[in-house]
């Protein structure tokens, strides 16, 4: 029984590890990426580790899996988040299907800065738009 | 039989996995391409490691999938650190 959980678990964990390295290789441009590679990454990072907890079927097995898996969960979307970030601000190149991307207008390449929402260019009426939100009390 | 399908299915499997991301690593057209190319090859390395923990009958294992977790954490902050300070932008 345990025998057939664990080979459950490693073989669902191998194949979404294979799943993230296809997309790696097939998706478009940088954010696509790290969207397969953190995620399915991640997901079979812990599938593997819970088949390793239950194949050894001790407590420290089942901490230590335990403790891998909380990390990974901590630290992918950090990880993520900070390349992304760099990424874009480093201006690699978006891919050209890219229906969205809100940060366009809004940030300044040059002066590295980024302006809110409520400071929008079309949305005129801020007298100062550099100043970004303000909290303008009701009267 | 955990171990006839570790080495017939599993290994192979994460072996063509660590292929297919080494071959994002050596192409990426840029610097962030590859760090995330370096973060998923961390990754797979850690389900290596835990695979043969399994094959092995070795705890200790383990412990070396901890300490593989949080080098990639730190060297993928780290990359993306140089990336944003300005490092060398011709990839």
């Amino acid at each position: 029984m345990i025998d057939w959980l664990v080979a459950f678990f490693l073989i669902a964990g191998a194949l979404f590890m294979l799943v993230a390295a296809i997309g790696i290789i097939r998706l478009p441009d940088l954010p696509t990426r790290m969207h397969a590679s953190t995620k399915a990454g991640a997901m079979g990072a812990m599938l593997i580790m819970a088949a390793a907890a239950l194949s050894f079927m001790e407590w420290l097995a089942f901490a230590r899996g335990l403790a891998i898996v909380l990390f990974i969960i901590l630290t992918a979307p950090i990880a993520a988040h900070v390349i992304g970030r760099a990424g874009y601000f480093v201006g690699v190149p978006l891919w050209h299907g890219t229906i969205k991307d809100e940060l366009r207008e809004r940030y300044d390449a040059d002066t590295h800065t980024l302006r809110s929402a409520a400071a929008r260019p079309e949305q005129d009426a801020d007298p100062d738009p550099d100043s970004g939100v303000r909290y303008k009390p009701p009267e | 039989m955990i171990e006839t399908l570790i080495t017939n299915v599993i290994y192979p499997l994460l072996a063509v996995a660590l292929l297919l991301s080494a071959i994002r690593l050596a192409k990426g057209p840029s610097l962030p391409d590859r760090v995330v190319a370096l973060e998923l090859i961390a990754s797979i390395v850690v389900g290596i490691i835990g695979v043969h923990a399994i094959e092995t009958g070795v705890l200790s294992f383990l412990d070396v999938a901890i300490a593989v977790a949080l080098t990639a954490f730190l060297a993928a902050v780290g990359f993306a650190r140089f990336v944003e300070r300005g490092g060398r932008r011709d990839d």
